[in-house]
């Protein structure tokens, strides 16, 4: 295997991107560092800048403000990296669907500037920690 | 021919470069370690900065637009430079103590800041307003706990300089032959110098240039890829290379054979538990809270701490 991919799998640095989220889903991502979960044990680190990070996990809709950052942090992240949209809303816009302030979901918004890119899905309402973890685990296995 | 090689064996391999930055990212998977024990997690495996520095390696380098690019790129090698000497040093001076040079105390203590010079510069190259933040942060920081280093380590001269021969040059070598903290203006030095080691190694307490929730990196903000590694090798340097040095100044040095090898690692460890019990048991300070507390407390403190050593001198009593 390459080694430039086993590295990244052994520590995906994540930077969290809120595209307008009620916030119940930051609370679960946050979740995930605690005692319980400990994604540290994984080589999983919370970022503070976009440059650093090899993931972004990007919560929310997607709404008109919050698009251009998206895709402004998303170019900001050194490749390869890898993008997860976390919750109902950022896989599919859930109960904002057509609201007018909505141009998500997510990944419609990430490809507009990238085609290419890598993008996960965690689905629900929020997504539980242990669904974040089976999510990365499944995001990782298939780079 | 035969001694360039030497040197450059002694510079890039055995005590120089790899061993020390192996060594280093050992020490920084301590810290990681130690600190998710503290907090009840289980942490990181042993290989988890190597394959932290490895990923960085493999990845894109990204430059900011506006960055002045020469800077940008020069700061972490001037600063990897500074600190490689730093260790070198060090080293070098604990394997062969008959070999010392003039002034090296001066060197060692200009050798330390070098790596924070080159974080200033690098940043104030970036271009990014986080990173200006993070700048003029670190700046003051710098400011901050020179003073009381330089303090120290006067005391630290005082106590020995009357315990070396006539004759004799004061050296770190000679320095370390004596335990200064085991008296009361040693100890004072000793925990004032703990503290500003952890504001230069930008733990907890004083991680205030780099704070990650407030200015999102701040220093490191724009650094990616490689780059960003090579900041993360001169951490992990600045890991083996400080406590070291406080080692040998202030705890009587690290032996090379039996028993004085076993008993330099241990004060290795205990220095390093030392910082990172203080680094999991402390919020971050606002910049002004840490000038005040530099300048103000640990000022008064070394004042005191000269006097002592200077009375404790002229009348010949050693505890003091």
């Amino acid at each position: 295997m390459n080694w430039k991919i086993w590295s990244l799998k052994k520590s995906p640095w994540v930077f969290h991107v809120n595209a307008g989220a009620c916030n119940n889903c930051d609370i679960e991502i946050v979740d995930l560092l605690t005692p319980k979960f400990d994604v540290e044990r994984f080589g999983v680190k919370l970022v503070g800048s976009p440059r650093h990070a090899d993931a972004l996990l990007v919560t929310g809709v997607g709404t008109r403000q919050a698009a251009k950052r998206v895709q402004e942090a998303y170019r900001q992240t050194p490749k390869p990296c890898v993008v997860f949209a976390i919750g109902a809303c950022a896989c599919g816009t859930g109960i904002f669907n057509s609201g007018y302030h909505v141009v998500g979901p997510i990944d419609k918004i990430i490809k507009e500037i990238d085609p290419n890119a890598i993008i996960a899905y965690v689905p629900g309402c929020p997504p539980k920690p242990e669904a974040m973890i089976s999510g990365i685990v499944k995001a990782l296995s298939a780079l | 021919m035969s001694e360039v090689f030497e040197s450059l064996f002694w510079i890039l391999i055995f005590p120089g470069f790899l061993f020390t930055a192996v060594f280093g990212l050992a020490a920084s998977w301590i810290v990681r370690k130690v600190s998710a024990l503290v907090q009840w997690r289980v942490g990181p495996p042993l290989y988890q900065p190597f394959v932290d520095v490895m990923k960085l390696l493999g990845k894109e380098i990204l430059i900011p637009e506006n960055a002045q690019l020469s800077i940008f790129v020069g700061a972490p090698i001037v600063g990897l430079a500074g600190v490689l000497l730093l260790s070198t040093m060090l080293w070098r001076i604990t394997i062969e103590p008959t070999r010392p040079f003039v002034g090296d105390i001066i060197v060692a203590i200009y050798l330390m800041v070098l790596p924070s010079l080159a974080l200033i510069l690098g940043s104030s190259a970036s271009a990014s307003p986080h990173a200006a933040v993070g700048t003029s942060r670190e700046m003051k920081l710098v400011m901050s706990y020179e003073l009381p280093l330089v303090l120290a380590f006067v005391v630290v001269i005082i106590k020995t300089a009357a315990l070396t021969g006539q004759g004799q040059q004061l050296s770190l070598a000679a320095i370390s032959r004596h335990t200064p903290v085991l008296s009361i203006s040693g100890m004072l030095a000793f925990l004032v110098t703990l503290l500003c080691v952890q504001a230069k190694l930008g733990f907890v307490p004083f991680d205030i240039a780099e704070s990650e929730t407030e200015v999102a990196g701040g220093v490191m903000m724009e650094y990616s890829g490689a780059l960003l590694a090579l900041w993360k090798i001169i951490q992990a340097m600045m890991l083996v290379a400080l406590p070291l040095f406080l080692v040998m100044v202030f705890l009587g040095g690290f032996g090379t054979v039996g028993w004085s090898l076993v008993g330099g690692i241990g004060k290795y460890v205990l220095v390093l538990v030392l910082l990172i019990l203080i680094k999991n048991t402390n919020p971050r300070v606002r910049i002004d809270q840490a000038m005040k507390f530099f300048w103000v407390y640990c000022g008064i403190t070394l004042v005191v701490a000269v006097i002592f050593a200077a009375a404790g001198n002229y009348y010949g009593i050693s505890w003091l």
